[in-house]
C-alpha cells in the first residue's frame, strides 16, 4: 500500500527553528535571580578524602557550598545497581570524580573559587586496564572488580577443534571513543517547597532523571518535574549523564533556593563524562575444510570504569552481536564487565557492539586469509540465511536475504575489478590502496526481555482546533524523532504533516514511552502511536460524531466537536510483547530482538607509507532497516554514523594517564571533519517488518558497527601488514608497518 | 574595568559597556540575547561560534570584545530578517542540519563561502566548512545542502550577500 506523508521527506519539524538559529538550547536559557554551579573533581584515581580546605582570600559566604552531607534523600546515581555516588563523601574512585558543588552568580568568579579549593587524600593503588583488573591484585569492587558476566551456549564445542581443517585465533582490541555532541552537557535546577524540584536540560531520557532525582532528594514522582530542552546531539552520552548533573543541579538549587545553571565546559565534559567501553576480545574458531564456521569460543571483556553505571547491559548487547549474521552450528561465548579506576563508561551509538562486531570482522578476514578464500567468498558459506538461528537460537524468521545483500555491496563498490587493480596499483606506488568489508546486523529495540519490563505508554490528543498532538517522552537530539512520529500519526489519521504536533518533552505531560536508546523509537513508540491512533478514532466513531469512511475535514471537525461537548480527547497505547518473543535471562538465548536491521558496508583506503595518514576514498553502506520512513532523515543517520565509525577506527584516541584523559580537547581529540570524510553512498533494502509502523525497523545504532571493521580489512588489504586493534593515526600505523618490516626481508631473502 | 565598545550588529549600532577582554560570544549571547551563535569548545576548534566580523569569518569565542570596536557583526539572527534566507532553506530542505547545534554556524559559514565563491566546487565547500565540525550529518548533507543553496540564491540574494562580505575600509 501506498502512503502518502510515510516514505517522503518532508521538512524537519523543529527544523525551520534550528536553521534560524532560534531554537532554544539549555545554554540559551536565563532565569530570573539564576546562580551558576559548578563542580569540584577528584584529582587522583583512588584513595580516601582526609580533608577539605578553602583559602582565605575568597569570600566564601558568598558561594553556595554543597558537600554529600547535604542530601536529603540516597547518596547515588539511581540507574541499575545504584553503586554510583552522585558526591564522594569520603572515598574516591576515579579521577574527575565530582566531590563539592559550589553556586554564584558570577560565573567567572566560580572557576577560580574552583581551582582554589585544595582537597587532602590518602592515595590507595589505583587499576587502569582490563588485564590490572583481572588480575585482582587490587580489588576496586565487589569481590573480584567483575560487574556483570554473560555465558552464550549453542550445540556443543567439544568436537568441533578435532574435526576442524582450521583452528584460527585472534585477540582484538578498541578503544575509548568519546561522544562528542558538539553540545556539552548542561542543566538548569529549580527547587522551590511545596511544588518540590524542576529540571530542564539537555538529555535523552526524561524518566532516568526524574528516577534519579526522586531517590536523590527522597521526593515523590509528582514532586519532580523533568524537562528536555532542545538537545545538540547525544549519541548515548546523554543517557545516564544527564541524571548526574540534574542531581548536582538540584542539590544546588534547593539549598540556595534559587534557579542553578550547571553547563560544562568542553574539557570538563570530556573529562568527566562517559565515553564507549575499551574492549579486548578473543577469538578461537574451528572451520572446515569446505570454509564453513564449525564453532568458536568467543572471550568479549569490556573496561566499565569505576561504578556499575550501564556496563551490563552495553556488555549485554555487546555479547548477543559478537557472532554476527553468521551460522554457528556450535558456539560459546564468555563475556565480562570490569571494573577500573576511570571514570565510568557508557552508552555510545551501537552499545557494545561496534566493539564485539570490530573483533568479529576482522577475525573473518584473518581466517578467510589463513584458509586460503577471499574475504567476500568466506563470508557467503556462513551468512545466515532464513530459517537458521543466531548464537543465542533465535530463529530469523524475517526473510532476509544476504546473499543478496553481498552481491549488491560488491557490484556497487566495484569490489573484485579493485581488489585486483589495487593489487597491481600497490607493486609500484608508496600510497598502498585497498579495499575492506563488514558484514553485520543490529537488533533493534531492548534487548531481550527489555521492552517488556519497560511497558512503555504512549498518548495521542486532540487540540481544541482539531490538531493531533502526540505524548510521548521520546526525546528529540537531531536523529528525526518529532519528525518520523508526527509523519507516523499523519499517515494514520489520514492527516496532513502539519496537522500533528508533538508535545513538549516534560514529565509532568507525557507519558513514559521509555527511554530514547537502542535504535527503538522508530519501530516501538511508532508502532504504539498506530495502535493509539486506532484507539481516538475508535472513540469517535463511538460517539457518532466520525464514520468509519471519512477525509481530513470531518476527522477534524469530529475532534473538535467532542472537545467541546466532553472535554478533552485522549487515548493511551502500551506495549504489549509479541507472542512468539520470548527471551531466557537465565540461559541468555531466545529472541534476543524483534528485528533485526542487516548490512554490507565497503571501505576503500590510501594508506600513505610515507606519512603513515590513511584516508577513506570511498564508502558503500548497503543496509535492510524495513520500510524506510523517511530516506532524507534515513540517510542522514547513515552517513553520520559511517563518519562516527571512521572516527572510531582513525581518529579518535583517548590518551590516559592514570585514569585522566589527558587530550580533553577538540584541539587534540580529533574527530572526522569535513575534508575527511569520502563519498559515502548509502543503499536500502526495504523488507517490511510486522514488528514495526509500516514495516519500519531500527537505524540509529546500525552504522556505528560496520565502519571500522571494514576500514582495518581494507587497511590490512593495502599494507598486507596485521592490524588488530583501533584507533589507527599515523604513529600506529607506522608501529605495524615498522613491526613487520623485517619478517616482509627475511620471507623475501627466503 | 569596563568600558564601552561600539559595534554594528546586524546592520544596527550598539553601544556595550563590556569588559574588553570579554568574549565577543558571550557579548552577544549574554549582552544582547543572540543566542543562534552557539559555543561547542571554547577554542576556535568547532566553528559553533562563527559570525562575520568585518566581512570575515571568525570564531566568536577567540574575538576580544576591544577588538569589535567600530567593526560590523553579522550573526545568524541577521541573515533573514524575516523568512528563511536560502542557504537556511536548504539546509532545511536537504537534511543539513540534524541536532542544530553547529548549523548557525556553518550557515555563517556557507555565507561566508558563497559570498566569495558563487558556484563552489565540492572540493571548495569541503575547504569552506573545514573550521566547522557536525557529529551528527557526516557532512554529506550539509554539502548537498549548499549546492542547493548555490543553486537557488537570486542575484538580489547574491548582491546581499557580497554586502555583508564588505571588508573594513
Amino acid at each position: 500500500m501506498n502512503q502518502r506523508v510515510v516514505g517522503t521527506s518532508v521538512p524537519r519539524r523543529e527544523g525551520a527553528a534550528k536553521v534560524a538559529g532560534q531554537a532554544k538550547y539549555v545554554d540559551d536559557l536565563v532565569f530570573p535571580d539564576m546562580l551558576f554551579g559548578a563542580t569540584v573533581r577528584s584529582k587522583i584515581p583512588r584513595g580516601k578524602i582526609l580533608g577539605v580546605q578553602f583559602p582565605e582570600d575568597i569570600p566564601w559566604n558568598d558561594f553556595i557550598i554543597v558537600t554529600a552531607m547535604d542530601i536529603p534523600g540516597k547518596n547515588v546515581v539511581s540507574l541499575i545497581l545504584d553503586d554510583q555516588p552522585c558526591l564522594a563523601a569520603d572515598f574516591v574512585n576515579h579521577p574527575e570524580e565530582p566531590i563539592l558543588l559550589l553556586a554564584h552568580h558570577d560565573r567567572y568568579l566560580l572557576a577560580s573559587a574552583v581551582s582554589a579549593i585544595s582537597i587532602q587524600y590518602e592515595p590507595l593503588p589505583s587499576i587502569h586496564s582490563i588485564e590490572e583488573s583481572e588480575s585482582q591484585e587490587q580489588v576496586i569492587w565487589g569481590t573480584d572488580n567483575i560487574f556483570k558476566t554473560y555465558t552464550v551456549n549453542k550445540g556443543n564445542l567439544e568436537d568441533v577443534w578435532k574435526e576442524a581443517a582450521w583452528i584460527v585465533e585472534g585477540e582484538y582490541t578498541t578503544g575509548a571513543q568519546e561522544q562528542l555532541y558538539i553540545e556539552n552537557n548542561g542543566v538548569i535546577a529549580q527547587y522551590q517547597e511545596p511544588e518540590g524540584c524542576t529540571v530542564w536540560g539537555s538529555m535523552q531520557c526524561p524518566f532516568y532523571v526524574q528516577k534519579a532525582l526522586m531517590t536523590l532528594l527522597g521526593l515523590p514522582e509528582d514532586k519532580v518535574r523533568v524537562v528536555q530542552t532542545e538537545t545538540g546531539g547525544a549519541f548515548g552520552g546523554k543517557e545516564e549523564y544527564p541524571s548526574m548533573i540534574a542531581g548536582h543541579a538540584a542539590l544546588l538549587a534547593r539549598k540556595a533556593n534559587k534557579p542553578v545553571k550547571i553547563v560544562y565546559d568542553r574539557m570538563e565534559d570530556m573529562a568527566a563524562t562517559t565515553k564507549r567501553h575499551p574492549s579486548r576480545t578473543r577469538h578461537r574458531t574451528a572451520v572446515s575444510k569446505e570454509g564453513k564456521l564449525l564453532g568458536g569460543e568467543i572471550e568479549f571483556v569490556i573496561d566499565g570504569g569505576a561504578y556499575a553505571t550501564l556496563s551490563s547491559v552495553v556488555l549485554s548487547r555487546g555479547t548477543i552481536h559478537a557472532a554476527g549474521p553468521y551460522l554457528w552450528p556450535n558456539i560459546r561465548i564468555h563475556a565480562k564487565a570490569v571494573a577500573t579506576n576511570t571514570p565510568p563508561h557508557g552508552a555510545f551509538r551501537g552499545f557494545g557492539a561496534p566493539q564485539s562486531i570490530f573483533a568479529l570482522e576482522c577475525h573473518m578476514d584473518h581466517i578467510a586469509r589463513t584458509i586460503g578464500i577471499s574475504p567476500d567468498e568466506f563470508r557467503r558459506r556462513n551468512l545466515l540465511r532464513q530459517g537458521d538461528t543466531t548464537s543465542t537460537q533465535q530463529e530469523i524468521r524475517e526473510p532476509i536475504d544476504m546473499q543478496h545483500l553481498l552481491d549488491r555491496a560488491l557490484k556497487h563498490s566495484d569490489y573484485q575489478r579493485k581488489i585486483n587493480r589495487f593489487a597491481l596499483h600497490n607493486r609500484q606506488s608508496s600510497k598502498k590502496k585497498g579495499i575492506g568489508m563488514a558484514a553485520f546486523m543490529h537488533g533493534a529495540g531492548f534487548t531481550g526481555s527489555g521492552e517488556r519490563y519497560l511497558n512503555s505508554l504512549v498518548g495521542l490528543e486532540s487540540t481544541k482546533e482539531g490538531d493531533i498532538r502526540i505524548l510521548v517522552s521520546s526525546t528529540e537530539f537531531g536523529q528525526g524523532t518529532n519528525t518520523i512520529l508526527c509523519q507516523i500519526a499523519a499517515e494514520e489519521f489520514g492527516l496532513e504533516y502539519d496537522d500533528v504536533q508533538i508535545a513538549p518533552i516534560d514529565t509532568a505531560i507525557v507519558p513514559n514511552s521509555g527511554p530514547t536508546v537502542a535504535s527503538r523509537t522508530a519501530m516501538i513508540v511508532g508502532k504504539l502511536i498506530q495502535s493509539a491512533s486506532l484507539e481516538l478514532r475508535q472513540k469517535l466513531i463511538n460517539t457518532g460524531l466520525l464514520e468509519a469512511e471519512y477525509d481530513r475535514r470531518k476527522l477534524r471537525d469530529a475532534c473538535k466537536t467532542y472537545i467541546e461537548r466532553f472535554g478533552e480527547l485522549k487515548s493511551y497505547s502500551r506495549y504489549e510483547a509479541p507472542p512468539n518473543i520470548f527471551w531466557d535471562d537465565i540461559n541468555y538465548c531466545g529472541e534476543a530482538y524483534p528485528a533485526f536491521g542487516w548490512a554490507i558496508y565497503v571501505a576503500e583506503v590510501t594508506v600513505d607509507t610515507t606519512t603513515y595518514s590513511v584516508t577513506v576514498d570511498d564508502f558503500v553502506a548497503l543496509q535492510e532497516v524495513g520500510k524506510v520512513l523517511h530516506p532524507v532523515l534515513a540517510a542522514g543517520q547513515i552517513e553520520g554514523g559511517v563518519a562516527q565509525g571512521i572516527g572510531f577506527a582513525l581518529y579518535e584516541k583517548v590518551l590516559w594517564s592514570k585514569g585522566r584523559m589527558l587530550n580533553s580537547q577538540m584541539t587534540n581529540y580529533i574527530i572526522p571533519t569535513s575534508q575527511d570524510i569520502p563519498p559515502i553512498r548509502v543503499y536500502f533494502e526495504e523488507i517490511p517488518s510486522p514488528h514495526g509502523p509500516y514495516g519500519a525497523k531500527g537505524i540509529g545504532e546500525l552504522p556505528m558497527d560496520g565502519p571500522a571493521p571494514a576500514i582495518v580489512n581494507a587497511i590490512i588489504n593495502a599494507t598486507g601488514q596485521e592490524v588488530r586493534s583501533i584507533p589507527l593515526l599515523p604513529e600506529d600505523i607506522l608501529v605495524s608497518l615498522v613491526r613487520h618490516q623485517p619478517t616482509d626481508a627475511m620471507e623475501s631473502c627466503a | 574595568m569596563k568600558r564601552t565598545v561600539n559595534l554594528t550588529l546586524n546592520g544596527i549600532s550598539h553601544q556595550v559597556t563590556v569588559h574588553p577582554m570579554g568574549r565577543l560570544l558571550d557579548v552577544l549571547r549574554h549582552e544582547f540575547g543572540l543566542t543562534g551563535t552557539k559555543e561547542g569548545c571554547g577554542e576556535g576548534e568547532c566553528g559553533s561560534c562563527s559570525v562575520l566580523l568585518d566581512g570575515e569569518l571568525v570564531n566568536s569565542c577567540l574575538i576580544p570584545i576591544a577588538q569589535v570596536e567600530g567593526s560590523r557583526v553579522i550573526t545568524i539572527e541577521g541573515l533573514a530578517a524575516k523568512a528563511l534566507h536560502p542557504i537556511q532553506n536548504a539546509f532545511l530542505q536537504c537534511g543539513g542540519a540534524q541536532c542544530g547545534i553547529c548549523t548557525p554556524g556553518m550557515i555563517v559559514a556557507t555565507a561566508n563561502l558563497l559570498g566569495h565563491t558563487a558556484s563552489p566546487t565540492l572540493e571548495q565547500i569541503r575547504e569552506g566548512l573545514n573550521g566547522n565540525l557536525c557529529r551528527c550529518t557526516g557532512y554529506t548533507r550539509i554539502f548537498d545542502a549548499i549546492r542547493s543553496a548555490a543553486q537557488s540564491m537570486t542575484d538580489r540574494d547574491r548582491e546581499e550577500l557580497t554586502v555583508l562580505m564588505e571588508k573594513k575600509p
